[in-house]
């Protein structure tokens, strides 16, 4: 599959949020506030890339000659842990400002879903590596259109009146599924 | 994730020290509910719940690992320095996860097919970890084992009830046997002709969104109702 093909796909048409339910929990757990969010949305990219470049190797030059790709959740989900830790140290050496801006969310990539998510698909199905690594980047480009996207239409919402019913989640929800449909629509492009 | 985790907490400090064992077990299946009162762990409850079975294997799976990683991270909980106790629990629900998936994969494929990635991601899943940090972390081993049974059941439940909404208005119909190895195929609601007014789209993503935001939004309601009757 061409790599232009595989970045759109996994971008907007397989949602890593909307269609692939990855990385609900800081989705609706953070999108109240735009300063941390498209700080977080950074974070998200650069740490499913760096998963990727790094677990992909690991599981075709390490897990499968030694035989043992059954633990791969267990060594992704290490390798992630530490790539966060690692991430967080250099941000803090590199831009303290960066660093204070992302707060506590950095050290909660670790247990995003979407990051786990992507690693274990990349390797599910037979891909080159060039085509893995584009399936991280437009998954993390898709996490982050739809989270900043989400905030924008959720800071809305907090000044509107709603139901007393809907309010807060309920609403949330029910605009991320109409996001949703809006994002079913786009599945005729390729 | 862990950001929600601080609710549990709280609670359980608020509460009494030793609460009793029928109070530990209950609470978790309808008053402190993971999905519908926590609103925990809602990659799975989205993604597995198109259908009815499908949900409720994810349920069955997430209650074992959730009962068994409460009894481990408690019975450890004096041996494990709290510096790093989270990298402890990640092992812990990774390792459990690893070898659940082995037996899925040779006793239910229809099962582990139908879930996919989603049972390799049980590990990040933040109501097992949730309940490990803020119970199992704190309390004795046969608390800990209630407590995890309980919110796993009120878990299961309500990805239960996801499921059989979306399968039944989103096809008209629930198949049961299909996915999980139960050995025979039935199915129900067949006769009712609800498939010509089946609302596909509630089968599909955004229907997942929709099916749980307006379940919760009559939870809601049903609260606001029973406090303003108090």
């Amino acid at each position: 599959m061409n790599l232009l093909a595989i970045l759109i796909s996994s971008m907007l048409i397989n949602n890593i949020v909307l269609m692939q339910f990855l990385g609900l929990c800081s989705f609706f757990g953070i999108s109240t506030k735009m300063k941390s969010v498209v700080g977080m949305s950074f974070a998200v990219i650069v740490v499913i890339l760096l998963a990727a470049l790094i677990t992909y190797p690991i599981y075709y030059y390490v897990l499968i000659p030694l035989d043992i790709k059954y633990i791969d959740t267990i060594a992704f989900i290490l390798v992630i842990a530490s790539l966060v830790q690692l991430t967080e140290l250099v941000i803090k050496r590199v831009s303290h400002s960066l660093y204070k801006a992302l707060g506590v969310y950095l050290p909660l990539i670790a247990t995003n879903c979407a990051v786990l998510g992507v690693a274990l698909t990349n390797v599910a199905s037979p891909q080159t590596y060039i085509e893995a690594l584009t399936f991280a980047l437009g998954s993390g480009l898709g996490y982050a259109l739809i989270i900043i996207t989400f905030t924008a239409i959720r800071m809305r919402l907090d000044a509107i009146a709603v139901p007393k019913a809907l309010k807060g989640m309920p609403i949330a929800l029910v605009t991320a599924g109409l996001m949703a449909l809006a994002f079913m629509g786009l599945a005729g492009i390729i | 994730m862990t950001e929600v985790k601080k609710v549990p907490a709280k609670k359980v400090a608020v509460e009494d020290k030793e609460p009793s064992p029928w109070v530990t077990f209950t609470k978790g299946i309808l008053k402190e509910n993971g999905l519908f009162v926590m609103v925990l762990g809602m990659c799975p409850a989205l993604a597995v719940t198109a259908t009815f079975e499908g949900a409720f294997g994810m349920g069955i799976l997430v209650m074992i690992v959730l009962t068994l990683t409460n009894i481990s991270v408690s019975a450890i909980r004096k041996l494990v320095p709290n510096t790093v106790r989270i990298p402890s629990y990640v092992i812990i629900i990774a390792t459990e996860v690893t070898i659940l998936k082995m037996l899925v994969d040779a006793f239910a494929p229809a099962l582990a097919q139908e879930l996919g990635v989603f049972i390799a991601l049980i590990t990040v899943n933040c109501v097992v970890f949730g309940r490990a940090e803020a119970f199992a972390s704190k309390n004795k081993v046969v608390l800990a084992a209630l407590d995890g049974f309980g919110v796993a059941l009120g878990f299961g439940l309500s990805l239960s009830i996801i499921g059989f909404v979306r399968e039944l208005f989103g096809t008209g119909m629930i198949v049961l046997g299909k996915t999980l190895p139960l050995g025979f195929e039935y199915t129900i609601f067949q006769n009712l002709g609800l498939q010509k007014y089946a609302f596909s789209v509630l089968a599909q993503p955004p229907g997942a969104f929709l099916v749980i935001g307006f379940l919760l939004a009559g939870i809601t309601a049903f609260r606001q109702r029973k406090g303003a009757k108090k």
